[in-house]
């Protein structure tokens, strides 16, 4: 029983930092129609910026964090004018061609310079004990900077200008351009958010297991399985997608062989496409 | 038939992919053979994506699960069973077929990025399960013992004898994407592709017609899956399903031109020799991936109709001899 | 005259809305029927019900005595109901030829291609497109994409045609082209289903008129019988466009 607990709340903690690397995948995909598949290539940027400056230039993890945050929204923007803007207009698969091909890109360039070999960040915030269950303090921290963003942006999205206009080009970027809304900027910026999304998260996981340049791939799949699960294009929904994965993979090394875990996870991705494309909250 | 046995790009297609196929049958060059059954295969794995993606219109990120599907199907029949290749392949194809038939009745059902999604869904949840599966070798995968070449006449006959077998395989891949290029039924799919909709109301049974597509692309992955893992000698899951091979199908027909017959063949040639350049070059050696993703940039943004394409565009007279 | 076309008691609903609430009517071999009403009236949507792209929820329709209520678009322009679209869909990457082959394929007669080629030409000829036939689609004018998409559904070979608002965003000249096409087709002895907003030429071309208000339909009759009722007067009030053309029509 205590294993199945300390398993559950484990898996709860991760689920918030896969919901918040999802909301960036999730939200591109809502306010601008792009399944962006160079979202894993961006998760893994987000893991060497923080390794880079914690092992460089010896900064704590989370204020390196803060800087990924600023550096992933500025790469967003940049990434959006060379290779969203151009072919927004243009059939599906372009733009799922050229994010794939700037994943190429970050993850060809990023194996030159880091090679392949697992890296990770050597911090210990001890362990916390709370009843049956004894909670690592990375995990706990990771959760906390995960909703402390999530709530960020939640906040930026329903309470400033900015974050409405946002909505408002989702909802209809015609109807915003003709209130006044300049939608390019719009889209540019929010594509930057959801660059920083999966930068800050990539940053967290970096904190609690090791990576490569490579293990972006990973999170990438899981974001998608979290997306479908919350409804693409709802950010709130990926959060609680988010947390129903990281149950779902608490739950079942306690059942069965964790081999399984993928193919549970996919099948269920799959199925729920198939049966509500709208997520299981159902609302778009 | 008589317009088939008239049409120019009909023999165009076919003429490119026989010279360059029997080149190798010819030197006898081990290293020109290998080189040559890496491009065969992406000209048959392209080409048939193509049928789907080109034709159809349906972006498909899972086409590579025929592939590793019928590889494995295959490599179990030979290695485990002693079947000879061509039976063990043929049945690959048979079991991928069926199997892309039932997926496709259920998938085909989505649009735009939800297939798409689906599709990796798909690809993963297969890879997955076929490394829990302890009677395929699980994530370990399959060995086949060396003495099984000795049917062919040792393991240099074998690999010769597969490079042949491929070679027929292309041929009839790349004559298939033709036929269904130049069928009311391709016409259908191209229907399709550009408003389903529209299609269903000008009387395209589009739901039939796309899972037929669908089946038809997976007929040749499954063949060239078993022809590829006999000829190595072991399957794998991570060789067998990589997604990313999936990709490299679509650049190669974005590179050569989407929905068109020769694109695939033109696409994915120059990918593998240019990749082939590229990691041996000592200039690119570590950057060839980021090289790749620059150059497919390039490409969707300022040739969006791949190479085939902006020639059919730029000069419409070759129209007759470039399908 | 017989019956080609059975509308009987039909509804669809989308949600709590009744797009289309109880409507029947018959059609005629041989005639024009116009289908008119305000915007939002629900034509379009019976539209949609007759060839199968939805089905509705309540009554049958029936095409030469043959229940069609549910049958796939596809299934029913077989049997041999061809229609247009308000908005045009033409396959933008395929030349003006390709597209009306597809057309005459799929059609009514199920032809082969080279068979089809040869519809197609005649009825690119017939409309007066045949100079762009190897044209991409996308790259027609508005009045040339409507007359492609009259010249997909004639290439099926209808027996029953649903035209909606061929005439919508053309100018004077190109709506008498278009009327003279629409005629040419009756002459042929092709049956005319016509969703129009253009009162004038619905008036004139129609044998009969029904007319649509929130789903249901609220008048039916010949066209100068349509313009006098009140009923028909007091729905387009909201319209005042529309009420004018029809008051300038009575006269």
């Amino acid at each position: 029983m205590d294993v199945l607990l300390a398993s559950l709340v484990d898996g709860l903690l991760i689920g918030f930092v896969y919901g918040l690397a999802a909301m960036g995948l999730t939200l591109i995909f809502g306010v601008m129609d792009v399944v962006n598949l160079s979202h894993g290539a961006l998760i893994a940027l987000g893991m060497f910026g923080v390794y880079l400056l914690f092992t460089g230039l010896g900064l704590n993890p989370y204020l390196g964090l803060l800087i990924v945050l600023v550096l992933g929204i500025i790469l967003g923007m940049i990434l959006y004018a060379i290779a969203i803007h151009p072919l927004l207009d243009g059939p599906h698969l372009s733009t799922l061609l050229s994010t794939f091909a700037v994943s190429m890109i970050i993850i060809g360039v990023g194996t030159m310079l880091f090679t392949s070999t697992p890296r990770n960040i050597d911090i210990n915030l001890g362990s916390m004990v709370l009843g049956p269950v004894r909670l690592q303090g990375t995990r706990v921290v990771a959760a906390l900077v995960a909703i402390l963003v999530a709530t960020g942006l939640y906040i930026f999205m329903y309470r400033t200008h900015v974050g409405k206009s946002i909505r408002a080009v989702a909802n209809n970027r015609d109807a915003a351009e003709l209130v006044g809304i300049p939608s390019v900027r719009i889209l540019a910026f929010s594509f930057g958010l959801g660059t920083m999304l999966a930068m800050v998260s990539g940053g967290l996981i970096a904190t609690l297991f090791p990576f490569s340049i490579l293990s972006g791939g990973t999170y990438e799949l899981k974001s998608f399985v979290i997306c479908v699960l919350g409804g693409l294009g709802n950010p709130t929904g990926a959060l609680l997608g988010g947390l129903i994965l990281g149950l779902i993979e608490g739950l079942i090394p306690v059942f069965m062989p964790v081999g399984w875990t993928p193919v549970i996870e996919f099948t269920l991705f799959v199925l729920i496409i198939l049966i509500r494309p709208s997520g299981i909250l159902g609302a778009r | 038939m008589m317009r088939y046995v008239r049409d120019p790009a009909l023999w165009l297609t076919t003429l490119v992919v026989l010279v360059a196929g029997v080149w190798p049958l010819i030197t006898r060059s081990a290293t020109t053979r290998e080189d040559m059954f890496l491009i065969l295969m992406f000209v048959t794995l392209a080409s048939s994506l193509n049928i789907v993606l080109g034709y159809t219109g349906y972006v498909n990120f899972g086409h590579i699960v025929f592939f590793g599907l019928g590889g494995y199907i295959g490599f179990y029949l030979i290695a485990e069973k002693g079947w000879h290749v061509i039976p063990a392949a043929l049945a690959a194809s048979l079991g991928v077929v069926l199997f892309a038939a039932i997926l496709g009745g259920i998938i085909l059902r989505l649009r735009g990025a939800y297939f798409a999604l689906a599709t990796i869904g798909v690809n993963e949840a297969v890879r997955s399960f076929i490394v829990n599966w302890d009677a395929v070798g699980g994530a370990v995968g399959m060995e086949m013992n060396f003495s099984r070449y000795q049917d062919y006449g040792g393991p240099m006959n074998a690999l010769w004898f597969a490079y042949i077998l491929l070679l027929i395989v292309t041929l009839a891949s790349v004559l298939l994407s033709y036929f269904v290029r130049t069928s009311k039924f391709g016409l259908g799919l191209l229907a399709i592709r550009e408003d389903e909709d529209a299609a269903l109301v000008l009387g395209i049974p589009a739901p039939k017609a796309k899972t037929i597509a669908f089946a038809l692309s997976a007929i040749f992955p499954a063949i060239v899956g078993t022809l590829f893992f006999f000829k190595n000698g072991n399957i794998e899951p991570g060789d067998a399903f990589r997604l990313h091979m999936s990709v490299e199908g679509i650049v190669m027909i974005m590179l050569g031109g989407y929905g068109t017959v020769m694109g695939p063949v033109v696409g994915a040639a120059t990918y593998e020799r240019l990749r082939g350049f590229l990691l041996t070059s000592p200039l690119f050696k570590n950057l060839q991936l980021a090289f790749a993703g620059v150059l497919l940039l390039l490409i969707i943004i300022f040739v969006p109709s791949g190479v085939v394409g902006w020639l059919r565009n730029r000069f419409p007279k070759v129209r007759r001899i470039l399908a | 005259m017989s019956v080609i076309l059975e509308v009987d008691h039909v509804t669809k609903r989308f949600g709590g809305l009744v797009a289309v609430n109880n409507v029947s009517f018959q059609l005629y071999e041989g005639e024009i029927l116009g289908l008119i009403g305000p915007n939002g009236a629900g034509k379009t949507t019976l539209f949609n019900c007759i060839n199968g792209v939805y089905t509705p929820e309540e009554g049958r329709i029936l095409f030469k005595g043959q229940d069609i209520t549910g049958l796939p678009p596809y299934k029913v322009v077989r049997m041999g109901i061809a229609r247009t679209h308000q908005v045009v869909r033409p396959l933008n990457e395929l030349s003006v030829l390709e597209n009306v082959v597809v057309g005459a394929c799929y059609g009514r007669e199920n032809l082969s291609l080279e068979e089809g080629r040869r519809t197609a030409e005649e009825v690119l000829e017939f409309v007066g497109l045949a100079d762009k036939r190897n044209v991409l689609a996308g790259k027609l004018n508005v009045a040339e994409k409507k007359r492609l998409e009259m010249a997909r559904a004639l290439a099926a070979r209808p027996y029953l045609l649903l035209l909606d608002e061929v005439l919508a965003g053309l100018n004077p000249t190109e709506v008498a082209r278009m009327l003279h096409v629409v005629r040419k087709i009756r002459e042929e002895g092709v049956t005319i289903l016509m969703i129009e907003h253009l009162m004038h030429a619905v008036m004139n071309l129609s044998d009969r008129i029904i007319v649509l208000d929130y789903g249901s339909k609220i008048a039916e009759g010949t066209p100068k019988e349509v313009a006098n009722n009140p009923k028909v007067i007091e729905a387009y009030l909201g319209d005042p466009d529309l009420a004018l053309s029809l008051v300038e029509e009575r006269t």
